[in-house]
């Protein structure tokens, strides 16, 4: 049994333009000690999807349906009271933003104090020992004085390094980590993505990486799941979805990384067009109004998730209608910088540009 | 250590006192520089605009022109105005002396001094009583935004707000005056003035403070009610839940701090404008308070008291602002710079 078992997940938030459905049946694992990488573009439900893991979307006008086991444990209907003692006890989150996320009206040492204490039936001085330790966990330099600043005295990547500090302060099972590193300057963001890596493997935990960064997710995670437009996409271990990608939307998002390995020539290639609005959800797959390759009946007809290659590896996943070997041709071409034009004849989809109308 | 020397903590501690002892030596003597200042111009608009002219009111009915100047010279005030000036101004803070009253035959000083415990008992007591009943019903309604309570609440706000205090205050004694209310619960109009000891004294002001605090409180509550819906949608709000706080602490401690503290700001306002301006309340209750006697001063054209009372509001309002922005430094560390 995986330590974090989530099926059919939808969350919706009845607003006054209509219904927002933010995540749209979502389902997933994350193994003990696992690392799953949850990757989309801003308003994919990715962020919706880690919240609503510990009730932190419960509203009067969300609607939440699914379930999301933790070790063996309900959580989606879960009472408030026994909620608490997962959040931040069992299981970890660390946010976007740190300067927001942190109180700035209190002490590093006394949020970090107060973290351990919700959870802990210890003395404010060993919750203060505690914190300091923590800090020097991190890598922060001069712990003990450390707890005595507020927040605005910290730099950005400080910041969050308090925020990872306050997150796993209780050495939860699962760290929930929400575009940790997003904002952040570059080079603070590797470092960070270092102290996640070495914190995962001293304190054995399982991570959730939630980032809009295929990259970042890649350095962390042994498997990556894509969302687009509240659903997963395509499924699989890092290195089958980073070789082989099958979902048109991943070859997108792999287009867009710059690459050293890859002739200068080669231009990045942006995804056209927009994220669809959660409001109106497009027919069909959801992804068809960008898709370079759709044709006239996946605006009818909605692509299930299921296994890539159904006689091999059924870790990778995709929710694609495009036939296996048109998407192999395809991403062969595409790699290769090869003429996706041509592969698409050769895949039989030549008609597919006047298809689209 | 690393090659850098750092400040210890024990260093860096002191020096934040030293840095808010600076802080607060600065304001003082800013306030002070300010209250000149209002001395001065209280003294010259009512001098150099003179709407009646203190040596008239002195002489009596009808004073030969001969009688009037004489007083103008006995009182100094046929002196070039600057020297008058300096003479109020080095009077007011050197010799704490606020002036002669000659229409009460008492100094301004006496006058204010015996009034302004009365208006600091019913304005202190009126605002514990408007903060407690804001706190409460802003954080009930901040909580449960759109429920029947949260709407009763502000439909109850909306009401106070609009209750004048003469009408409030003519009710409530109507209600619950000892000597002429239906239910002759408290000590209504006068009682203040005749009641002997602190408990008397506390039980005559119980009515004055509720009707004092009402409008207040309906407007402190409406305002904590949209800070504490806005601090509840703040990311650290989010963070203290995700630490497994309870909600009850998540509010307590972690919103309410912060939704507090735009309120200090309107509160000294409040409070200082209250020194010189509890008029209504003191007037239907029969409270010997500075609004009292600054209107009555107003009215009969005693210019040294209305200077005087004016000066005392005007120290009022500039020393609430100096203990709100104390205070914003005690409770928001990113202003302490």
């Amino acid at each position: 049994m995986a330590l974090l078992e989530v099926r059919d997940l939808a969350v919706g938030f009845d607003t006054e333009d209509g219904r927002v459905r933010a995540v749209d049946g979502v389902s997933f694992d994350v193994d003990q000690g696992g690392a799953l990488g949850i990757v989309g573009e801003s308003g994919s439900g990715k962020s919706v999807t880690a919240l609503t893991l510990l009730g932190l979307t419960r509203a009067r006008n969300a609607d939440i349906t699914g379930s999301v086991a933790f070790a063996g444990r309900e959580l989606l209907g879960a009472p408030e009271r026994e909620l608490r003692q997962v959040r931040g006890g069992e299981i970890g989150i660390v946010f976007q933003d740190p300067l927001s996320s942190l109180h700035p009206l209190k002490t590093v040492g006394a949020q970090l104090v107060e973290a351990h204490r919700a959870h802990r039936d210890v003395s404010r001085a060993a919750a203060r020992e505690r914190a300091a330790e923590l800090l020097d966990l991190v890598g922060i330099r001069d712990a003990r004085r450390r707890l005595d600043s507020y927040p605005h005295e910290l730099s950005g990547g400080m910041r969050q390094r308090v925020m990872i500090a306050m997150a796993v302060i209780n050495e939860p099972r699962l760290l929930i980590a929400d575009e940790p590193t997003t904002a952040l300057d570059v080079t603070v963001q590797a470092a960070l993505l270092d102290l996640l890596r070495r914190l995962r493997r001293e304190l054995g935990m399982a991570l959730l990486l939630v980032s809009h960064d295929l990259a970042v997710v890649a350095q962390l995670c042994d498997e990556i799941a894509v969302m687009y437009a509240g659903r997963i996409v395509e499924r699989g271990p890092t290195a089958t979805l980073l070789e082989e990608p099958e979902h048109p939307y991943t070859w997108g998002l792999l287009g867009s990384i710059p690459r050293l390995d890859r002739p200068r020539a080669r231009r990045l290639q942006p995804i056209p067009g927009r994220p669809p609005s959660a409001i109106d959800r497009p027919s069909g797959c959801a992804f068809h109004p960008r898709c370079p390759y759709a044709r006239d009946e996946h605006r009818r007809r909605g692509p299930p998730l299921v296994p890539a290659d159904p006689e091999a590896d059924q870790g990778h996943q995709v929710a694609c209608l495009l036939g296996r070997s048109a998407r192999r041709a395809l991403w062969a071409a595409l790699r290769d910088g090869g003429d996706p034009e041509e592969a698409m004849r050769r895949a039989g989809l030549a008609d597919a540009g006047e298809g689209r109308a | 250590m690393g090659a850098a020397p750092e400040p210890t903590p024990g260093r860096r501690l002191s020096g934040a006192r030293a840095a808010m002892a600076l802080f607060i030596a600065r304001r003082l003597l800013w306030t002070l520089v300010l209250l000149v200042a209002i001395s001065a111009i209280t003294f010259l608009l009512f001098h150099l605009l003179p709407a009646a002219d203190p040596a008239v009111a002195r002489a009596g009915r009808q004073p030969t022109p001969e009688q009037v100047a004489a007083i103008r010279e006995q009182l100094g005030l046929d002196r070039p105005w600057y020297v008058q000036l300096g003479d109020y101004v080095r009077g007011v803070f050197l010799e704490f002396d606020l002036g002669h009253s000659f229409i009460n035959e008492a100094p301004v000083g006496e006058l204010v001094g015996d009034r302004l415990p009365n208006t600091l008992a019913l304005i202190a007591g009126a605002a514990v009583v408007w903060l407690l009943a804001a706190l409460v019903v802003g954080t009930v309604s901040a909580t449960r935004p759109g429920s029947r309570a949260d709407r009763l609440l502000m439909l109850g706000a909306l009401v106070a707000i609009s209750a004048p205090v003469y009408w409030l205050g003519l009710v409530s004694l109507y209600l619950f005056s000892s000597d002429l209310g239906v239910l002759p619960l408290l000590p209504g109009s006068g009682a203040y003035d005749t009641a002997d000891g602190v408990l008397e004294k506390a039980g005559a002001l119980v009515l004055p403070w509720i009707v004092l605090a009402t409008s207040f409180a309906a407007i402190y509550a409406r305002l904590l009610r949209s800070g504490l819906r806005e601090a509840l949608s703040e990311d650290y709000v989010r963070t203290a839940r995700a630490k497994g706080l309870s909600e009850r602490r998540v509010v307590l401690a972690h919103a309410l701090p912060a939704a507090v503290t735009p309120l200090v700001t309107v509160l000294g306002m409040d409070l200082g404008i209250l020194v010189g301006g509890a008029i209504l309340t003191e007037t239907v209750f029969g409270i010997d308070g500075i609004g009292r006697l600054a209107f009555e001063a107003v009215q009969r054209g005693d210019l040294a008291t209305i200077q005087g009372t004016t000066l005392v509001l005007a120290a009022a309002v500039a020393l609430m602002n100096l203990v709100v922005d104390l205070l914003y430094a005690v409770i928001d560390p990113r202003v302490r710079r």
